[in-house]
């Protein structure tokens, strides 16, 4: 079974700046992290490696750094890691980003599976894997919690508002994994080490895929950031309830007669 | 792409099990207040089996037409035939907006169109704003756990396509009015069901969802314990409240998942919240900021959420909810 997992690097804090010019992250001093749930997309590959044999491809855009990220899912335990990386591939949306990702996998050629994490902790969209699943003309699967493989078979548990739903779809398809999932390995100092020694992350540009400039990254996106600001909230005029435990009780509840709510 | 031929206002109508999810009216409502600023329908589509009553309802709720497709296989939502039916219809029809809720469906759908469409989509909008010179949708949504709020553009490509989070927008009131309903094929292929439904396994949710909650007693930390969570059920169930809870209280094991308000859980806009040891992250308030009357209980006194209260009260809670308890007890005794 060829499994193809998307991960990205994302700040590991919300505490993070945008360059208002440009509207692109300020990364300079922000550690990054591989997006949690795609820790958990790779997990499940894993498994699904061990009980089904074949070979694992961990995948991701971004800037050179994140080949950090994919030599730590070479260490956890991925065979082969692609990094997309291009000054062209910039200031990507989601458009843009599942175009650049889905062109890449189609030059991987065959696989069973695309494992994705359902959003991530920047961009906080959910929207590349179903985008990634429309331009590979895959069935999808989203938020799933639970993932089995039998023959052809993929059965998966989605999570919806009132529940959770038992899905089936045949292979090759594309499903989006929550946290929920599994608990992601840790490598050992031993494998970072050897995923720094004996694995190789490949590098592919734009030119590499046969993409126009135009088609990624800002200029191929559709959406543009506008505005970014610091939301306001502060009413700044609460009142205080004081006095005694029994006071402040009563007090409580003298304000909700008033308003009619008791 | 010629931006003029692309006109109206459209409404993604979700329907589970024949009933409309309310984000939908939500949708209506400020679908509603952008086709009149813009002059032009707005549209509602809906896909279903045997949903006439659901078309009047959304006329009812503010839209010009509904446009139906009447299915078996659409009772239940599959990426594959919805995507494929509101695609077509989109590149016949050229709405130039499209507003979908951002619910577990609307979140494996819109994003499938937009890149049918090749267009582009904003994520978990808040606000949504027009300028009538441009006509371009104004498509604002919190990032980084609401540390900073982001607006959107889709400058040349149509239409704009934007999620919304449920609990947001405000329905218009219901009142019967004109409207026209215009059935769409379904054109339902055997490729197109790739994807099956084979079961519900546990339906986790009772009561109503917060979203719809008037009133919410809501808990965090500062409650301590599985066991005093309980008793905040309590309270708010002798005040007609549903319970919430920030994130750090679902992870400790003291709320379901559904209960989780803020970022990355639900918006609510409550007439009463009460907020019971809650310090008041960003990422909890953008979550109920919009509460018509909060009253916050903490025994930090510098604790955020004193910010955005209407009534605050340092005390410590282990003592004070047992007693809000049995003063509301006694009130209702009396009566
Ligand atoms: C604050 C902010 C708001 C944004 N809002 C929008 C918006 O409204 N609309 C829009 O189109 N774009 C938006 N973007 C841009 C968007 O974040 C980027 O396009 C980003 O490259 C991918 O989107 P995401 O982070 O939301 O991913 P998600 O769609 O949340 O990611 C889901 C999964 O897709 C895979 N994946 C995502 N990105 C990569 C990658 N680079 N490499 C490998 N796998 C990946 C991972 O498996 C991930 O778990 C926004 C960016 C920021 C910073
Ligand atoms: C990406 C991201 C997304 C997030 N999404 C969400 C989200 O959707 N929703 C959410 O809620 N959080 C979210 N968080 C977490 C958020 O940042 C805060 O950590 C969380 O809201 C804090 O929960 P709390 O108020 O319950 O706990 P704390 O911050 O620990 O506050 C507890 C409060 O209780 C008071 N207290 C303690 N004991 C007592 C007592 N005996 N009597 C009275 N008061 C007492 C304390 O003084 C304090 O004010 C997110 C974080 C990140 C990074």
């Amino acid at each position: 079974m060829n499994i193809i997992v998307c991960l990205k690097q994302v700040p590991g804090t919300n505490d993070v700046r945008l360059d208002p010019e440009t509207g692109s992250l300020i990364r300079e001093g922000v550690p990054s992290i591989i997006n949690p749930e795609d820790r958990n997309a790779l997990e499940k590959a894993l498994l699904l490696r061990e009980e089904h044999g074949g070979n694992v491809v961990v995948i991701s855009m971004g800037p050179p750094q994140a080949e950090v990220a994919l030599r730590d899912a070479l260490a956890i335990g991925a065979d082969e890691a692609i990094l997309l990386c291009d000054k062209a591939f910039a200031g990507a949306d989601t458009l843009a980003t599942s175009f650049t990702l889905g062109s890449a996998i189609k030059k991987l050629g065959h696989f069973d599976l695309v494992l994705c994490g359902t959003k991530t902790l920047d961009g906080n969209t959910g929207q590349v894997g179903p985008q990634l699943a429309e331009l590979l003309d895959l069935p999808q699967i989203t938020y799933a919690r639970r993932v089995e493989i039998q023959g052809e078979i993929l059965k998966a548990e989605r999570v919806f508002e009132e529940g959770y739903e038992l899905m089936e779809t045949r292979l090759p398809a594309l499903v989006t994994v929550t946290r929920e999932i599994n608990e992601p390995r840790i490598p050992s100092i031993d494998q970072i080490m050897q995923s720094y020694r004996e694995k190789e992350v490949k590098t592919w540009g734009a030119a590499y895929l046969g993409l126009y400039e135009h088609s990624v990254g800002l200029d191929g996106s559709a959406t543009k950031m506008s505005k970014i600001y610091k939301p306001e909230f502060g009413k700044g005029k609460v009142e205080f309830i004081e006095g005694s435990m029994e006071d402040m009780a009563q007090g409580l509840l003298a304000k909700l007669k008033e308003r009619n709510l008791i | 792409m010629s931006l003029n031929e692309y006109r109206g206002v459209w409404v993604f109508a979700e329907q589970n099990d024949g009933r409309l999810r309310r984000v939908s009216l939500e949708l209506l409502g400020k679908g509603r207040e952008l086709a009149d600023r813009l002059r032009v329908d707005l549209v509602a589509i809906l896909l279903g089996e045997d949903a006439g009553k659901l078309c009047t309802e959304l006329i009812d709720y503010g839209a010009d037409k509904v446009l139906w497709a009447d299915d078996p296989e659409l009772r239940c939502y599959r990426t594959d035939t919805y995507t494929k039916i509101i695609a077509s219809q989109i590149m016949e029809h050229k709405p130039e907006i499209l507003l979908v809720g951002a619910t577990y469906v609307g979140r494996d759908l819109a994003p499938r169109i937009a890149r049918r469409l090749g267009t582009g989509l904003s994520a978990d909008c808040t606000s949504l704003d027009i300028d009538e010179e441009t006509r371009l949708l104004q498509q604002t949504c919190p990032a980084f756990g609401g540390n900073l709020m982001v607006t959107i553009l889709t400058p040349k490509e149509r239409p704009q396509m934007a999620t919304v989070q449920p609990g947001v927008m405000q329905p218009l009131q219901k009142s019967t009015r004109k409207g026209e309903i215009i059935s769409i094929p379904a054109d339902i292929e055997h490729k197109d069901m790739r994807v099956s439904r084979l079961r519900v396994i546990e339906e986790t949710r009772r009561g109503i969802g917060l979203e719809q909650a008037e009133r919410i007693v809501s808990g965090g930390m500062g409650i301590g314990s599985v066991e005093n969570f309980k008793m905040l059920g309590k309270l708010a169930e002798l005040l007609g409240a549903e319970v919430g809870a920030t994130r750090n209280a679902v992870e400790a094991g003291w709320a379901s998942s559904d209960r989780m308000i803020g970022q990355t859980g639900k918006t609510v806009r409550p007439t009463l919240y009460i907020a019971c040891g809650i310090s008041g992250a960003i990422q909890h308030i953008v979550g109920m900021k919009d509460s018509e009357l909060t009253i916050a209980i903490s025994k930090d006194p510098k604790a955020p959420i004193f910010q955005i209260a209407d009534y605050g009260i340092v005390a410590d809670l282990h003592q004070l909810i047992p007693l809000l308890i049995q003063e509301l007890l006694r009130y209702k005794g009396a009566r």
